[in-house]
Formats: structure tokens, C-alpha cells, sequence
């Protein structure tokens, strides 16, 4: 309905008072909601603290359920499994190189490797750690190829002596560990023969000494470590050339040298002794002494003892 | 006294405490509106360890970062009325300033025009024990200052010494280190209704904020709208409010009188109402849109629709021409100004070297105003807006926010004051282990 009162432009609308505004003022609470709001922690404690709860217990609360939790790792083994067993990660084929055959025997058996396996199962740091436990084995290499490869690739000890002492006759290499027993020493006649406790530490010293045994290698029996301490020579015909424990090698050049001279050691002796570098001695054979003796007209006293 | 010297000992201490945490809000209660200004400072320190002025007047260390200003309810004549509304009202002002700001407040520094201030001048004279002047010989002058009779259930707002004299050299900033023989200070001594204070202690209490200042708003309004060198020569300072007018006369950038006249705008606006038979508001909008003091011919053919909402058709067809509005307005103006310059004389305003006279307040945005002023007050006559601080939205330039502003001032560097000085040793209790530990720290 048109009002009754005229409307008149400009001042007309401005003339009735706007009705009062409601009082704008916040209640106490409201006041104290806000100022509370205001507090950093607050708004950090329900802007993250608060959903990261409501998550938590809504997880927690699904995963109470047994079965649920069941079904949950059930799921999750499937999956796996199903991965795993896909054929790009099986591995058919053990594929070992440079190694001999008895070796390759010995890390088959070492690795018991069941056969088709998932590449993802295998533990490759423990199979190198089984692989290199053999004695017989300088480094290994395990990798797995494509194909469905397991490549073992070997570095075999080479054997540079063979070692007799009391429990058996063995190969040891040219660091002093031992690789395999065999069965004589005949077995690898190639091989110079070495015996003695501790022979397998003075390795390199033993190298030394034949390396400059040249003209004796025909009659070399071997070589004997006496006490841990020093080398014995053995020659045929039951000689012995004791080296000492300090520069064997400087000793042994200079009995050579006397040998090529004098042809010392084509004579019968027992031994020659050079462990006291100022005064070498020789020992002649029992028959050669005492046929020295009846030549020089000394009648050995005889004894019973 | 000795309550309100510890209540504001504490209120400093709190200051400090919010100058640390950087946010602090400044309130201004006036009769017609409550402001509300939150400051943020930027060192911690509050700016006051800085030599000399600072870049900007040393205003750069705080910046305005939320505003709010509300219609005032429950505050009459610039004192606190109805607790309730004026609790409401302080609410709203704090709850949209702490929006703008989204920092929460604490501690808040608080202005009022009303609770009837007295100055006073207390004088005190101390004979040094030593020729130097140190801090305990500072103490022991103004505590040496006679106090008057302030009378029953007032307490004292303002102390603050305004100047040092050193046997004959006065004028003296800072006496200590000198040397001579006779010290004396000049005290300038403000007082209030205590009851007055104690209900704004307790309306800011129920409102979750804790009191860390009180100002009068003729003071800080005076610090806001004096420019330097009125302050430092002597110029009054008129803040027109709503509910009153607050007088401070300022002198080597001291206050050194303040007096208030129970006045202001909303009786304009009431004289409006009852002249005019309308209802506040019409009033108060009739006051602002077309309010004057001077009448012109135009004024006579200028028609106002005053309107009306009685059903009665003469009565709500009114029109009355501008002219008769300016006859209503002009005696309360004009009374308004002769009672500030019977205030003024009263304190011998005339005495100073500088006459000048600044106009402040939301009451002094009547067009207008400055001649009127020019015949009553004298000549040195001018409309004062208060200082520019940093962040302050334009809408709170004003006029109307000069004391806001001033107390912003305020705050960033608060005048020495009575209670800032060391108790003197000999004013603590005998026995106080307090008093033992001052003599070790005076001696060694």
C-alpha cells in the first residue's frame, strides 16, 4: 500500500531516525572465547593437534577389530607375494666362474640355494658372507643378472707351498692361509715342501730364501722352521744348512758362493751351520769323521755311553 | 596515598612487563566514544635506552597495529557511570581491535577526562650531604616536597617533577651528578576522585586486562596535539570532549597545570534536543551535519527537516532554518570556551611568556570554532589534530583521537614520575632488611 505520508526528494528518507542498532558488544563469553583463541597454542593445538586426534583414534579404533587386522596383513602379504613372484625378479640359475670344480662343489654346497628363489628374497651380503668363509676363496663377487642369473664370480688362493706339519699336509698360499688338505705330499710335487710350527707366518721369508737358493734347488728337500724362529734347509743325503733367524738369505748367498769355490757342500756333511754369522761351522757325516780321524792317526777312545 | 603510590609502582612494573612482551593496548574512555589502540613495539626495550631523539621523534619504536573505536555507554561526564554498559562498551572496543591486530592483549593503559583533577605545585628543598647530587639525593627532595591536604577520597594521578633547581641555577633536567649545595625540585601534583579510579580499575579487572597505566586525557591529549616547541615555550591545551573539557597547560615540555570543565559536546547535543524537541540522536546528527557557530544570511534560508516519528503530522514536518540551530549551539560553545578561560586565568595563564591555545577534541570540529575561540581565549588561537603515528588508520586522525594518540606517546615514553624514584632509605620501615640492603648498596 502507498504510504500516506507524502515522500518527499532528498530529506523525506534521512528524517526518520535509523532504528537503534543492536547493542554490537561481544557477552562475557564470547569476549573470552575470542581472547582464548587469540592464544598461539590454541590455535596451533586445534589446528594440528586436533585433526591429527581425531585420525589417530579413528585409526586406532578400525585396528582394535582382530580380524580387520587380519585382513589388513593378509592383504598386504598378497601383495608382496604377488610382486615377488612376478618372473621378471626369479632367479633360475647359479652361474659360478674361476673357480675349480671342487670349489665350485664346495660354494654350491655353501649356498644351499633353493632354486627357482625371487631375487627379492635373496640375501646377497649373507651368501657373499658364506661364499668368502671358504678358505679356498680369495674374493667373491655375487651379483644378480638379468635372465635370472645368480653370477658368483670367484678369485681362487693360489697355492704357492704345501705345508706339512701334525695334522696333515696341506696347500697354503702365499700369505700363509692354509687352502685344502691333501692327501700326500706327492699330490702336488710342483709345489716346494715347508714344515715346522709357525712355518705358514714366515711365508714370505721362506719365499726369499728359495728365491736365492738357485744352484741348490736340484738337491732342495725343504725347508724346516725350527722353533718358530728360524729356517733349516734340508738338502738330499740327510743335509741340513741352518740358517739364522736375522738376514737367512745374506747368509745363505755366502755359503753358496763358498760352495761354487769349494764344492762345500758336495762333501759328506751332516750339516752346516750358520747361525752364528762371525763363525760358521761344518759337521761332517759319522763315517767321514771318523776316516778323517784314521788318516790324521787319532785314535778315537771308545765309549760305552 | 601510600595505596595509590604502590598501585602505581605495580602498574609500572606491569608496563615494563608488557613493553617486554611488545603488545600493549591503549584505551581511551571518553563520554561519547571508547577507542581502542593496540601497539606493538619493536625492541623489546621499548625504545627508551636510545641517546637523545630517535628517528622519528622516537615514535619508530612502536607501530599501530589493530584500532577500534566504539560508541561509549555508561560513561558520563567522562567518568564511569553505569559499570555494566561501560564494561560492554570497553568489550566491544577491545574484541574489534584485538581482530584487527590478531595479537590478544593484556595489559592495557587507560585514559579518563573526568574525576574532577586538581593540580597542584609542591615545592621541596634537600641540603646535599655531599656536594654531588646522586639518585638518593633526588629521592629525598621530592620526598621532601609538603604535600597539601588533597582531601578526603582523592588520590594522586599524576606527580611528576617539572624542575630542578641547584642553589641558584634552576631549570635543571637532570640534576644528578651535579654539583652544589641546595637542591630543590618543583613538584606538579594532579589529583582525582579516588572512587573514580577505583571503578575503572575494577570495570578493566572484569574484562579479563590488567591496568598497566593511567593518564589523564587532558594531559596526553595535550602531549599529542602541542607541537614541540609550543610544549617547550608554554601553551594550553583545550580538549573538547563530549562529556567534558580538559585544560592542561604545558611549559618546558612539562605539564604544569590541568583543570577540567564538566562541558562538552554532548551537552551541545542535549541543549540541541531540548531546543528542538527531538530526540538525542536526531540531535547529535543535526549537531555534526549542521552545526555551527557562526550565522551567515545562506544559514537563514538553509531548512533543516528535524522530522519526527510522533504520527503528528505538524510535528513530523518540522523544519527549522540552520541559523536557529547556531543560535542554539553558540552560548554552550561560547560558555564552554569562558569557563576554560576562567580556568586558565584562575592558574595565571597570563603570566606565561607564550599565550598560544590549541583546540583538540571531537567538540572542536565545529565549523567555525577558531573565530569563535579568537574573541574569547585571545588571539594565539588554533585547531589541533594529534601527532601522526606509525599504523594509525586515517579514520583515527582526528581530532577526536587526540588523547588516544597521546596516549600512545605516553607509553612509548612515559614521564618520570613521582613513584620512579628510589623510596629514600630513610622512608622504608626500621628493621626492614629492605632498608639494610639499600645502605650496602648506597655504601659499596
Amino acid at each position: 500500500m502507498r504510504p500516506l505520508t507524502a515522500q518527499r526528494p532528498g530529506a523525506a528518507n534521512t528524517a526518520r531516525p535509523a532504528p537503534l542498532r543492536r547493542d554490537p558488544a561481544p557477552s562475557r563469553t564470547a569476549y573470552r572465547m575470542q581472547r582464548m583463541w587469540l592464544r598461539p597454542w590454541v590455535r596451533a593445538g586445534l589446528r594440528v593437534g586436533l585433526p591429527v586426534l581425531v585420525l589417530a583414534l579413528g585409526v586406532g579404533i578400525y585396528l582394535s577389530d582382530q580380524p580387520r587386522r587380519d585382513a589388513l596383513n593378509a592383504m598386504y602379504t598378497d601383495l608382496t607375494e604377488t610382486v615377488k613372484n612376478r618372473p621378471e625378479f626369479m632367479v633360475n640359475l647359479l652361474a659360478i666362474d674361476g673357480a675349480s670344480p671342487d670349489l665350485d662343489a664346495a660354494v654350491r654346497t655353501a649356498l644351499a640355494l633353493p632354486l627357482p628363489q625371487s631375487s627379492l628374497d635373496l640375501d646377497l651380503d649373507a651368501a657373499h658372507a658364506k661364499i668368502a668363509q671358504l678358505q679356498a676363496v680369495a674374493s667373491a663377487d655375487v651379483r644378480v643378472q638379468s635372465g635370472g642369473i645368480l653370477q658368483v664370480t670367484i678369485t681362487e688362493r693360489e697355492p704357492a707351498f704345501v705345508w706339512r706339519n701334525a695334522a696333515g699336509v696341506w696347500l697354503v698360499d702365499d700369505t700363509g692361509t692354509r687352502i685344502a688338505e691333501v692327501e700326500a705330499r706327492g699330490d702336488r710335487a710342483d709345489l716346494p715342501l715347508i714344515a715346522g710350527e709357525g712355518a705358514d707366518t714366515a711365508i714370505a721369508e721362506a719365499r726369499a730364501i728359495l728365491t736365492s737358493a738357485g744352484p741348490l734347488l736340484p738337491r732342495l728337500r725343504g725347508l724346516v722352521r725350527m722353533g718358530d724362529r728360524r729356517w733349516d734347509i734340508v738338502l738330499d743325503r740327510e743335509q741340513r744348512i741352518m740358517l739364522p733367524s736375522v738376514d737367512p738369505v745374506a747368509a745363505l748367498e755366502r755359503l753358496i758362493a763358498l760352495d761354487q769355490a769349494q764344492e762345500v757342500l758336495a762333501r759328506d756333511l751332516a750339516s752346516v751351520d750358520l747361525r752364528l754369522q762371525a763363525r760358521p761351522a761344518l759337521r761332517l757325516a759319522p763315517y767321514s769323521l771318523a776316516e778323517m780321524r784314521r788318516l790324521r792317526g787319532i785314535i778315537p777312545a771308545e765309549s760305552d755311553l | 596515598m601510600t595505596d595509590l603510590y604502590q598501585t602505581q609502582r605495580a602498574m609500572r612494573n606491569i608496563r615494563r612487563a608488557a613493553m617486554q612482551r611488545g603488545v600493549i593496548a591503549i584505551l581511551d574512555i571518553g563520554s561519547s566514544k571508547v577507542g581502542c589502540l593496540i601497539l606493538k613495539f619493536d625492541d623489546a626495550a621499548g625504545g627508551r635506552d636510545m641517546e637523545g631523539v630517535g628517528s622519528m621523534a622516537g615514535q619508530s619504536s612502536f607501530r599501530v597495529i589493530g584500532a577500534a573505536t566504539t560508541r561509549s555507554r555508561g560513561v558520563r561526564l567522562g567518568e564511569i557511570a553505569v559499570m555494566n554498559e561501560t564494561e560492554r562498551a570497553i568489550r566491544t572496543a577491545v574484541q574489534s581491535a584485538q581482530k584487527m591486530a590478531n595479537v590478544r592483549v593484556d595489559h592495557v593503559i587507560a585514559c579518563f577526562s573526568g574525576a574532577e583533577p586538581r593540580s597542584y605545585g609542591l615545592a621541596g628543598e634537600w641540603d646535599l650531604q655531599d656536594s654531588v647530587v646522586s639518585e638518593q639525593d633526588v629521592a629525598r627532595v621530592l620526598a621532601a616536597c609538603d604535600v597539601p591536604d588533597i582531601g578526603e577520597g582523592r588520590e594522586v594521578l599524576h606527580a611528576q617533577p617539572v624542575n630542578f633547581a641547584l642553589d641558584h641555577r634552576s631549570g635543571l633536567g637532570d640534576p644528578r651528578g651535579q654539583i652544589g649545595n641546595r637542591l630543590s625540585c618543583d613538584l606538579h601534583m594532579m589529583t582525582v576522585d579516588a572512587s573514580v579510579v577505583q571503578n575503572l580499575i575494577y570495570c578493566l579487572k572484569r574484562c579479563d586486562l590488567e591496568l598497566a597505566g593511567m593518564a589523564s586525557s587532558a594531559y596526553v591529549s595535550g602531549i599529542s596535539s602541542l607541537v614541540e616547541d609550543e610544549q617547550e615555550l608554554g601553551a594550553a591545551c583545550i580538549d573538547m570532549g563530549g562529556g567534558s573539557t580538559g585544560i592542561s597547560v604545558f611549559m618546558k615540555k612539562h605539564m604544569i597545570f590541568s583543570d577540567s570543565v564538566r562541558m562538552g559536546g554532548d551537552h551541545v547535543t542535549s541543549d540541541i534536543s531540548k531546543g528542538l524537541q527531538v530526540p538525542l540522536t536526531t540531535a547529535e546528527r543535526i549537531k555534526t551535519k549542521f552545526g555551527g557557530v557562526h550565522a551567515t544570511g545562506m544559514d537563514d534560508r538553509e531548512m533543516i527537516e528535524i522530522g519526527g516519528d510522533s504520527g503528528d503530522w505538524e510535528k513530523d514536518r518540522r523544519q527549522v532554518s540552520r541559523t536557529e540551530v547556531i543560535g542554539i549551539m553558540r552560548p554552550r560553545v561560547e560558555e564552554i570556551l569562558e569557563e576554560a578561560r576562567a580556568r586558565l586565568d584562575a592558574a595565571g595563564f597570563d603570566h606565561l611568556p607564550s599565550q598560544q591555545i590549541v583546540l583538540t577534541g571531537g567538540a572542536s570540529q565545529i565549523p567555525g570554532l577558531d573565530g569563535l575561540a579568537a574573541r574569547i581565549l585571545g588571539q594565539r588561537v588554533r585547531l589541533g589534530r594529534p601527532l601522526r603515528v606509525q599504523g594509525l588508520p586515517q579514520a583515527a586522525t582526528g581530532p577526536a583521537f587526540s588523547s588516544a594518540v597521546g596516549l600512545c606517546l605516553f607509553a612509548a615514553h612515559p614521564q618520570d614520575e613521582w613513584w620512579d624514584f628510589d623510596i629514600p632509605a630513610e622512608r622504608y620501615p626500621a628493621r626492614s632488611l629492605k632498608r639494610a640492603m639499600k645502605w650496602f648498596k648506597d655504601n659499596w
